[in-house]
């Protein structure tokens, strides 16, 4: 009997695509022992999700893939090389020696089917009769912490939480007792307080089924939370590989190191905060404010005959000129409404919304145009933020345009030039179309565009949260040079502490669509006064392995005296 | 557009619709387009040499002074045989080409307008207008279009009518129908793309409305025209036909049109008699398997998951620059990629 459960050797995979053929993953070789976790990590694009996906042999069509990859079953009494299985011998290794969870739970469960269901599914596709399936379906629901299983096993995906149906996810995982979990980034999407929680689950699966996992993520935090051993992978290889306390300790290679310390950790960013706070005069804070919000509330229209959704409830919140407000929340918390509802983008309807001296509670788009100059907005994604048909200059010039600055996007291309520059952009990329950009570049012309009239208040909704790790620092940097210069004042949108805590003077908390908690980044994240922001602030995985385990204890300590 | 020197824009040939898509079209999907355009060609150019081609005029009945007669079986004079009504059938098909390129085309014209300009405005406006329309559109859907096309033709011109009756009732008869058409998948393009955050950070910009739906969302929205606009052709294509068959189609001394060949062909057929029949029957399943052979294929090579690909080869490809490690990325300005 073999320790080890997955061994792949010299893997490579190309796939066809409209620019020719391209490599995705170029001589990969791994192993993975039984009861281990091992954390592949790396920036998009570098092949791990490619990698993690041709173990249970679901490449697309057009990828042709090369090497070995051995899955030894449970007991380790066979071997199979999935790269060459085809057909009902693949589908008989998938569940039963490997199995997968996916990044989106709320995708990866089909709405119309309970979700006992789909657990017996796929018991039953591997020889188990219908009775017993269920059984088992409702011992595996309540072995992953799912309360009430006899019940909620005949509930569909969309009773559950976001929490709940990830936990569904790894139920489907673990029923059959694969001897490997591939999970792919499997807290991305979910909440700081939940991803905590799925980790702790995740260790479970490792410590009570032994099960081997693969983890995939971009997260140096998770993977100082779970992980046995790192393998580092850039351009399709893996260049370094290491237990994960010496990987964090003792990086080898230059990259590793360079990923280590793009990462941002909570408190980085007081010294810089206090440094612009002792700066300002003293009767600034008495100035007029940029915006002054007083019982803010926003309500989404329900569908006829039901009551709206109140995002946002009565909500204090004030902007002086020149500073950097961070607004972090969960998803849900209504973060985004409050920035959508400054930009004019949702209607305020109740309480009162002063921005740049207008109400905004009853305002008509007309009058509110003019103000719009005054204000630029960065989005989240920068995929969809540039109109894919016009050119980098032509959208940076948009502006000027709009509010009668250039008759012509030639005649601002002057203007343009030097914006782009101004956000480190060659001159030369105007003239390139969006997709010709990567993400961090977009994300760069998207804030070019968003200064372009100086503008007295920029609002920035989760600006990095869609880029990778080196790059988000790279922009955040850029970020707060910009500021320094232009001097605007920032509603900084994000769901990241240690994000917010780089570039924010003060920082609020948002839960519920009610504000929490209100500070300077030293008051807030310092010493968190209310237990949202403490439960908040210990959810939060630290990229260091060392301090990770302590910081999870006292997370259960903190869990526990709530109970 | 604007006077900005673009250095590196894709060949023309990669940008024009049809001809891009011919160019990455592999296998089945090739051969299927291909065959779609070859017909759609002969078909146009047929109407368009229509008078080159024919042998003799479409009302033209006597040659040098004497009738040609009446369902005569093909020969050296007349290749198709004559009909029923003493015409030749080549000539009456060929330039039946020609009435039907101009139903096409006044069918699309007046229903693509109409329709985008209705999906546009619906879908970016919303609210209670948006409401109106689409109930209307519904309750147009429910309409058979050649009942309408038969009021049409009577409102027109009293049921039997000349070259541009006959076409108008069938025309308008299909716009009325294909306005809908036009107007849902506009319209849903246009919602789907007014979420964008491109549209959004016009709106934020201060962008009035009138110029975020020309400019950002219009041509954003137009990805899936071309597949309605050949099944509008083929609809097209057989309302007329369809009317003519019933007999409100052109007289035959005003146009020649297939449909009304195939109704006066319908005793011919139990005598024994096919060519009257068969041939201008061939013209119309021709020509709307041909324009349907072109937008089948352009649906399927416009999306990605549809469009059939060549087989990597193993190993091949270079691996794409996908980063480049943050710490030299600090020191060049154009510094990180990531993925494409």
């Amino acid at each position: 009997m073999t320790d080890i459960v997955l061994r792949i050797d010299s893997l490579g995979v190309s796939f066809a695509t409209d620019g020719g053929d391209v490599k995705a993953v170029d001589g990969v070789s791994l192993e993975v022992a039984r009861g281990e976790v091992l954390a592949i990590v790396g920036e998009s694009g570098s092949g791990k999700t490619v990698t993690a996906r041709s173990i249970l042999g679901l490449l697309p069509e057009t990828a042709t893939a090369s090497g070995v990859v051995m899955l030894s079953s449970r007991d380790g009494s066979s071997e199979h090389d999935v790269v060459a299985l085809r057909g009902g011998d693949l589908r008989a290794v998938r569940g039963r020696d490997a199995a997968m969870v996916f990044q989106e739970p709320s995708t990866a469960l089909n709405p119309v089917f309970t979700v006992g269901w789909q657990i017996v599914e796929g018991l039953r596709a591997h020889g188990m009769p219908r009775r017993a399936a269920r059984r088992r379906a409702i011992e595996i629901l309540d072995a992953v912490g799912i309360p009430d299983p006899h019940e909620r096993v005949d509930h569909y995906p969309h009773q559950f939480s976001g929490g709940q149906k990830q936990r569904i996810v790894i139920a489907m995982a673990l029923v059959l007792e694969p001897g490997l979990i591939v999970a792919d980034e499997p807290t991305t999407a979910l909440d700081v307080t939940v991803q905590a929680e799925i980790l702790d689950l995740l260790r479970r699966c490792r410590d009570d089924f032994g099960a081997g996992i693969v983890l995939i993520t971009h997260n140096m935090g998770v993977v100082a939370d779970l992980a046995d051993r790192v393998a580092v992978m850039y351009q399709g290889r893996v260049i370094e590989q290491a237990d994960v306390r010496t990987l964090f300790s003792a990086p080898q290679t230059e990259y590793t190191r360079a990923l280590l310390d793009a990462v941002p950790y909570v408190g980085h960013g007081r010294s810089a905060a206090a440094a612009r706070a002792s700066s300002r005069a003293a009767e600034w804070a008495s100035g007029e404010a940029v915006v002054e919000a007083s019982g803010l509330e926003v309500t989404y229209p329900g569908r006829l005959g039901r009551s709206g959704f109140r995002a946002v409830r009565g909500v204090d919140l004030r902007i002086r000129p020149g500073e950097v407000l961070g607004l972090v929340g969960e998803s849900g918390s209504g973060k985004s409404t409050i920035g959508r509802a400054i930009a004019g983008l949702t209607r305020v309807t109740g309480g009162s919304l002063q921005v740049l001296g207008h109400e905004l509670n009853g305002v008509r788009e007309r009058e509110f145009r003019a103000v719009r100059s005054r204000i630029g907005f960065v989005f989240q994604d920068p995929a969809s933020s540039f109109d894919p048909r016009r050119t980098i200059a032509e959208a940076v010039a948009e502006p000027f345009l709009i509010h009668g600055r250039a008759e012509h996007p030639g005649d601002a291309r002057a203007q343009v030039d030097e914006l782009l520059e101004a956000v480190q952009l060659p001159r030369a990329y105007g003239d390139r179309f969006p997709f010709e950009l990567s993400g961090g570049q977009r994300q760069r012309a998207s804030l070019a565009r968003a200064i372009a009239l100086r503008p007295e208040l920029l609002i920035a909704d989760e600006p990095t949260s869609a880029l990778d790790v080196s790059v988000q620092a790279r922009v955040l940097e850029l970020f707060a040079e910009l500021q320094r210069e232009l001097g605007f004042a920032c509603l900084f949108i994000s769901h990241d502490l240690a994000v917010v805590d780089l570039v924010a003077d003060r920082i609020a908390v948002l839960h519920r669509g009610e504000l929490v908690e209100e500070g300077t980044g030293a008051e807030v994240l310092g010493e968190p006064r209310e237990a949202y922001t403490q439960r908040l602030l210990a959810s939060l995985p630290v990229p260091d392995p060392v301090a990770q385990a302590t910081r999870r204890e006292t997370l259960r300590a903190l869990r526990a005296a709530e109970r | 557009m604007s006077d900005i020197v673009r250095p590196a824009r894709r060949p023309l040939a990669d940008r024009l619709p049809v001809v891009r898509d011919l160019r990455r079209a592999v296998g089945l999907q090739r051969g299927m387009l291909i065959a779609g355009l070859v017909i759609t060609a002969v078909f146009l150019l047929t109407a368009l040499l229509a008078p080159l081609l024919a042998p003799y005029g479409f009302d033209q009945l006597r040659a040098d002074g004497e009738a040609f007669g009446a369902q005569r079986p093909p020969s050296a004079e007349h290749l198709l045989g004559t009909t029923v009504g003493g015409y030749d059938v080549l000539s009456r098909v060929l330039w039946g080409a020609q009435t039907a390129v101009l139903v096409i085309v006044v069918a699309i014209v007046l229903s693509i307008i109409a329709g985008v300009l209705l999906g546009l405005v619906s879908g970016y406006l919303g609210g209670w207008l948006d409401r109106i329309l689409v109930v209307v559109c519904d309750a147009i859907y429910a309409f058979p279009s050649l009942l309408l096309a038969i009021v049409m033709s009577i409102v027109i011109s009293g049921g039997q009518s000349s070259l541009w009756g006959g076409l108008l009732a069938a025309a308008i008869s299909i716009t009325v129908v294909f306005i809908p058409q036009y107007f849902r998948v506009v319209r849903s393009e246009v919602v789907r793309v007014k979420s964008e955050a491109f549209v959004e950070s016009a709106r934020v910009l201060g962008a009035p409305s009138g110029r975020i739906m020309l400019r950002s969302v219009l041509p954003n929205a137009t990805r899936t025209l071309p597949l309605i606009v050949t099944l509008n052709a083929s609809e097209a294509i057989l309302t007329l036909a369809g009317l003519g068959f019933l007999g409100f189609g052109i007289e035959p001394t005003a146009a020649a049109e297939w449909g009304y060949d195939l109704n006066k062909a319908l005793s011919d057929v139990t005598s024994g008699i096919w060519w009257t029949s068969l041939f201008p029957g061939l013209a119309i399943v021709l020509a709307v398997l041909g324009i349907t052979l072109v937008g089948e294929s352009l649906n399927d090579l416009a999306d990605p998951r549809l469009r059939g690909r060549r087989r990597a080869g193993v190993s091949s490809g270079a691996v794409a620059e996908t980063s480049i490690a943050p710490a030299a990325a600090a020191s060049t300005a154009s510094g990180e990629d990531d993925h494409r």
